[in-house]
């Protein structure tokens, strides 16, 4: 890993913590994201982390670049020394896979994707070396996924699944974008899960669908009544695979305000996980189920 | 007093100086595209200068005022026209209640400014009355005006009527026009061939170009250094691990179309991007139109914080002039 600053026009700096996605590049940039909001620096206006890498907006009015970059390197050598663990929360996300919504959508764009013939969910299977598109699901759903970024549009989380490389499911983006995309479509592309929290353009794979709002302008929905935008960097999602039916109860009941998310908090180490994956991760899972 | 929309325009959306402190959460700090433009439209009618109007994209609005009122119409060249009266531009004029505005046909730049004394009064969301249609913020229900709808206006005991800003205070929408560019990002990613080439070319708008981001085809697609990708950027050699995207940035998916994201910006995503359009030209792309030619131009920092203190200082001189 090595970092790269570069000044993004007169108004941001990027630090790129590095070029290919790992939870180490994530916490880094996360502890150095904590880092500079802890240090409070005159003239900056915002700090936006993402997967591998971070953002500093400022204002050069008030702060000379220089003398911001100089500051921006003294935190990274702090923030390397930062325990890599964070408290967090673990969230069960409804998921409706193979829904006749993403599907409608994906014969529609079908000519702007690699595979013409099969759905995403069978391409995807395919370039993973599984026999099935239910494998692949099993695959999805199997281990938890770990918020690394929040952005692209209106609260969108991009999903990380915590497991070793190996196991990382890789799915290629479109050939060309889609402009249309179901709200609260479940994505993939690259190495990254998404959900969709609006509807609109996306070159991301579709799986299915979540009857549970994620993105609320309006803050009617019971869950999102304090703040608009549900998910946060460092946030813990597994997915809970659902039929039709138990989709529109939930649909429902979140419109009549009784639906409410299952949400644990946990702690995340890193070092722990790296020892033991798979133990971390039946442990995350035993926490939000309580047994 | 309201405004009410009798024809909404084209695109026709309510904007102030934008929503900043989302940007780590997807929500872009929007605003009027051209700033300096809304910024002299509310000094105009006596308003701060933040105080929310109306852009409108290509064609104007038609609106029936309430009440007495003062408004003002900046940015683009547009004939304005009160009871099919044309009026100067980029002056403060009274209109009584049950009067008409409405506009002929743009000429020159993209987006007209349109404040009127009080400033539009909807309600702010996340500080805000910027409309950001994407995630359904701001504005009337989070998108573009409608016929039918009525603005509220704030009060307002200014009275600017006559204020007028004088041509040389009006910056001007020439051709072809020059964005100056802070090279940087993932610059190192393309050739030097495509380096020189692309500040070489010369790129004109496409018809893809809005809020979010305006698009530029014409030039000659640019060629990557080679790379084993990095795991998680997936494969095109265009493809970086997802990450933020700076306003102004310029991504340029394949190596084909560069794209300058706007104050709708998307805030991060997969796509390399060369550098940044400086700050001080931010206000000059929300005014091209499609098939505009432009070249890009290769700045470094000192000359991109002179460009912005010279703005800063034409600012002033706006000010002034109304004071």
């Amino acid at each position: 890993m090595k970092t790269r600053y570069s000044f993004g026009g007169d108004e941001h700096i990027f630090v790129e913590v590095d070029e290919e996605m790992s939870l180490d590049a994530f916490f880094k940039s996360l502890s150095m994201t904590n880092a500079v909001r802890d240090a409070d620096i005159s003239g900056v206006t915002e700090i936006c982390p993402a997967n591998a890498s971070l953002q500093v907006k400022f204002d050069p009015d008030q702060i000379k670049p220089d003398d911001l970059l100089a500051e921006l390197k003294t935190l990274e050598t702090a923030a390397e020394s930062a325990e890599k663990q964070i408290a967090t929360r673990i969230i069960e996300i409804p998921v409706y896979y193979q829904d006749p919504w993403t599907h409608e959508t994906l014969m529609r764009f079908r000519e702007r994707h690699q595979d013409p013939e099969a759905t995403d969910l069978d391409f995807a299977a395919r370039v993973n070396g599984m026999a099935s598109a239910e494998e692949f699901i099993a695959a999805h759903h199997g281990s938890p996924w770990f918020v690394s970024m929040v952005g692209f549009v209106s609260g969108l989380p991009f999903l990380y699944q915590l497991v070793d490389r190996e196991r990382q499911l890789e799915v290629p983006k479109y050939l060309r974008p889609r402009t249309d995309t179901p709200k609260l479509t479940v994505g993939h592309g690259g190495c990254f899960g998404c959900i969709y929290s609006v509807r609109g353009a996306g070159g991301y794979q579709m799986f299915g669908i979540t009857p549970m709002p994620i993105y609320d302008p309006t803050q009617t929905v019971s869950y999102l009544s304090d703040f608009m935008v549900f998910f946060k960097p460092g946030d813990i999602v597994k997915w809970k695979p659902i039929g039709r039916d138990e989709h529109d109860q939930i649909e429902q009941d979140v419109e009549t305000g009784k639906f409410a998310p299952l949400i644990r908090n946990v702690t995340f180490n890193l070092a722990d996980f790296n020892n033991d994956i798979d133990g971390t991760n039946k442990s995350l899972t035993e926490t939000l189920y309580g047994s | 007093m309201a405004l009410k929309i009798i024809q909404p325009g084209l695109l026709t959306t309510i904007q102030d100086l934008g929503r900043p402190g989302y940007f780590h959460l997807g929500i872009p700090i929007g605003g009027a595209m051209d700033r300096m433009a809304l910024r002299t439209a509310n000094l105009l009618v006596g308003n701060d200068e933040g105080a929310a109007g109306l852009e409108a994209v290509f064609m104007g609005p038609e609106i029936e005022f309430t009440a007495d009122a003062v408004v003002a119409v900046t940015g683009a060249d547009i004939p304005v026209l009160i009871d099919g009266e044309e009026q100067a531009g980029w002056t403060g004029l009274p209109v009584k209640a049950g009067q008409r505005l409405s506009f002929g046909f743009l000429s020159e730049g993209a987006r007209a400014y349109i404040a009127v004394s009080g400033g539009i009064d909807t309600p702010p969301m996340l500080g805000s009355r910027s409309t950001y249609a994407i995630g359904a913020l701001g504005g009337i229900d989070g998108r573009a005006i409608q016929a039918g709808d009525e603005l509220p206006i704030g009060p307002s005991d200014a009275n600017k009527a006559g204020a007028s800003m004088p041509v040389e205070l009006r910056r001007g929408l020439g051709s072809p026009t020059e964005l100056r560019v802070m090279p940087g990002l993932y610059w190192h990613r393309i050739t030097e061939k495509a380096q020189k080439s692309f500040f070489d070319d010369e790129w004109k708008v496409a018809p893809e170009a809005d809020r979010m981001g305006y698009r530029f085809r014409g030039g000659n697609p640019l060629e990557f250094v080679e790379r084993k990708q990095p795991f998680g950027a997936g494969s095109d050699p265009s493809n970086i691990v997802d990450g933020c995207y700076p306003y102004g940035s310029i991504q340029v998916p394949g190596g084909t179309e560069p794209i300058v994201l706007h104050r709708d910006a998307v805030s991060g995503g997969g796509y390399f991007m060369i550098g940044t359009v400086i700050s001080a030209d931010m206000d000059l792309i929300g005014q091209l139109q499609p098939h505009k030619p432009v070249s890009f131009v290769e700045v470094d920092m000192p000359t991109s914080l002179q460009a912005r203190a010279d703005r800063a200082a034409l600012m002033g001189r706006i000010r002034n002039h109304l004071a």
